[in-house]
């Protein structure tokens, strides 16, 4: 093999890369531990299949692809604004400040409505993927790779704000699934996952998990374990229970293991199987030999292969139908890692009166064209006349969705 | 074979990298060829570079080459002269650009390969899947960028930055692949790939 290829590169350097490409084929060679693509089988098909990078760009506003997102009837769906360089997390502030993080870029924008125009506005720069955001009585968080910072009383300073101030240092620096979802819950505590650092491994004793901390830094805890990724989470407003979407590891089969929607019943307890059980119901074919599904925290529902399921939130506004109050509208970003494509859509998630998940249902659709991206949808926020906002990092925008009487107060 | 390194060249380029001299930025008005004279002055003619640890562009994937200008225009990659050079470059000049450089011909590689060192070199992309993004001759793919040929000393220097997470990506891909990677890996691989054409 060695003396083939050497000779052969000595000779011809185009025929010998092409000649050699098959005999790679037939011999695997063992991928180190915690490799993106560890299980990624030898043939063409599963070669198609990469992860799919936004243009850095946004999408200018008469070039959005409004035309092909299609919303039930009696909903309009128009654009918030165009122009939010990879769009990603979505909070309001007390006085009505669209705050939009982002994950690729530095920057967290803040969409303001001055004389009744939205402009933007870039509140931090300098950041490292600052995909988790969280406002709380007046104080922005910010949740970047490894580590988490606020601006206090940030509504009062978007001219001029300061920068960040640091309340948790040090957290892990990887990379892989190192971007993270930052809410503040009922306790008034951060709540932040780090995610496992590969697609599947066993991750280190700081990974996987989702920890709360104090809202000055203090008092780090772990409140759940046996996580891989996530990216949403919010809390029922009657239970007031943190319910989350997990993103499932890739590369076992085009249609498992799904997406989950879990839930925290017994914080400091729960472990929801990574690596060792997938969707609740099958052990990992490396991790679990020796184990148990029902050794962990199962699902309440399942949100589809490698759909990407990612921003939460429950419908807590006045203006959607009645049977949507108090259910879940939750962004699937869309697969990468499945040769028909999957999610790409805005999915109502109803739950039953347990708090489990009764059905799943799309309604925000288009996203997938010709098994083509013409945007993803990351993350939904409930506005306070109860329209919703939904972010597109694709097209680095932010739509908005209103229902009947609630259609007249957008443009 | 790449001609050999012109010492007025080297100079004009260390007096751009150094700010030494005015940097006569690209005019808006001008064609693509003329506004690119500026940046031959490093890269080489035709996106060729001839000096140390300055890549070559000639060929590169333009999805990839418009995600690189749009960092150095706003500053997420970092050198200063690439900042200065783009800093007031439109969207459209960032596509123009990264299309311009995306039709020019690949750099020639050197043929002076060890065929043991190739080898070993060879034996590591595949064990480590760079040809898997990369694609199988290494030519890149949409946002993942063309190897083949690109200067040895600048993609060990890259690949060792992105292995100290000095340099980000602007996805985590490489920060990810290279953390079970060794410096002598690094090495041979770069010292493969700068050989492929």
């Amino acid at each position: 093999m060695r003396n083939f290829a050497g000779a052969c590169a000595l000779v011809l350097g185009v025929a010998c890369t092409i000649a050699a490409a098959p005999v790679a084929a037939q011999q695997a060679q063992p991928l180190p531990p915690g490799h993106p693509l560890i299980g990624q089988p030898e043939t063409a098909e599963a070669k198609k299949l990469a992860p799919v990078a936004p243009p850095p760009i946004p999408t200018a506003a008469d070039k959005l692809p409004l035309d092909k997102l299609k919303v039930p009837a009696g909903y309009k769906l128009e654009t918030f604004m165009a122009g939010v360089p990879n769009a990603r997390t979505l909070r309001l502030g007390d006085k009505g400040t669209v705050f939009v993080s982002s994950r690729l870029q530095d920057k967290i924008h803040a969409i303001v409505e001055k004389n009744g125009k939205r402009e933007l506005k870039v509140v931090a720069s300098g950041l490292h993927r600052p995909n988790g955001i969280a406002l709380h009585k007046g104080t922005l968080y910010i949740a970047e790779l490894s580590q988490i910072s606020k601006i206090e009383k940030i509504e009062d300073v978007l001219d001029n704000p300061p920068k960040p101030t640091v309340i948790l240092a040090d957290l892990p620096k990887d990379e892989a699934h190192g971007w993270k979802t930052l809410t503040v819950g009922p306790d008034e505590k951060l709540y932040f996952q780090v995610g496992a650092p590969c697609n599947i491994c066993m991750p280190p004793e700081r990974n996987a998990k989702i920890y709360r901390v104090g809202l000055d830094g203090k008092g780090l805890e772990v409140y759940a374990s046996g996580i891989r990724q996530i990216v949403g989470m919010d809390w029922h407003p009657v239970t007031k229970q943190l319910y989350f979407s997990e993103n499932s590891r890739d590369w076992l089969s085009e249609d498992i293991p799904e997406d989950k929607l879990n839930r925290v019943t017994q914080p400091g307890k729960d472990n929801f199987g990574f690596p060792y059980c997938h969707q609740g119901n099958f052990t990992d074919p490396e991790f679990g030999w020796g184990r148990k599904c029902n050794e962990f925290t199962k699902p309440i529902g399942l949100l589809g292969p490698h759909t990407a399921a990612l921003g939460m939130r429950f419908y807590t506004g006045n203006q959607f139908p009645a049977d949507t109050r108090g259910q879940i509208f939750l962004a699937r970003h869309g697969s990468w890692n499945r040769s028909v494509k999957l999610g790409g859509d805005v999915v109502l998630i109803k739950l039953k009166p347990d708090g489990t998940m009764a059905s799943l249902t799309p309604f925000v659709t288009g996203f997938i064209q010709n098994n083509n991206y013409v945007g993803r949808p990351v993350d939904v926020l409930i506005m306070k006349d109860g329209s919703m906002l939904i972010s597109d990092d694709f097209n680095g925008a932010v739509y908005r969705l209103s229902y009947g009487a609630g259609r007249v107060a957008g443009r | 074979m790449p001609s050999r390194l012109s010492p007025r060249r080297a100079l004009a380029c260390l007096g751009l990298v150094l700010g030494l001299v005015a940097q006569p930025l690209p005019t808006r008005g001008q064609t693509v060829e003329k506004r690119f004279e500026t940046c031959i002055v490093c890269h080489g003619p035709n996106g060729q570079s001839q000096i140390p640890e300055i890549p070559s562009l000639g060929g590169q994937t333009a999805p990839y080459a418009l995600i690189q200008l749009f960092m150095f225009r706003g500053k997420l990659r970092h050198f200063e002269p690439m900042n200065e050079a783009v800093k007031d470059f439109t969207d459209d000049d960032l596509r123009t650009f990264s299309d311009y450089i995306a039709k020019l011909p690949p750099p020639q590689p050197p043929q002076d390969g060890d065929p043991t060192r190739l080898a070993v070199g060879r034996a590591l992309v595949q064990k480590f899947r760079c040809d898997f993004c990369h694609a199988g001759n290494l030519a890149g793919r949409d946002n993942v960028p063309r190897i083949a040929g690109q200067r040895e000393d600048f993609l060990l220097k890259t690949l060792r930055e992105y292995k100290a997470n000095v340099r980000s990506g602007y996805d985590a891909s490489m920060a990810d692949v290279l953390v079970p990677i060794s410096d002598q890996e690094l090495a041979d691989i770069a010292y493969y790939s700068s050989r492929q054409p």
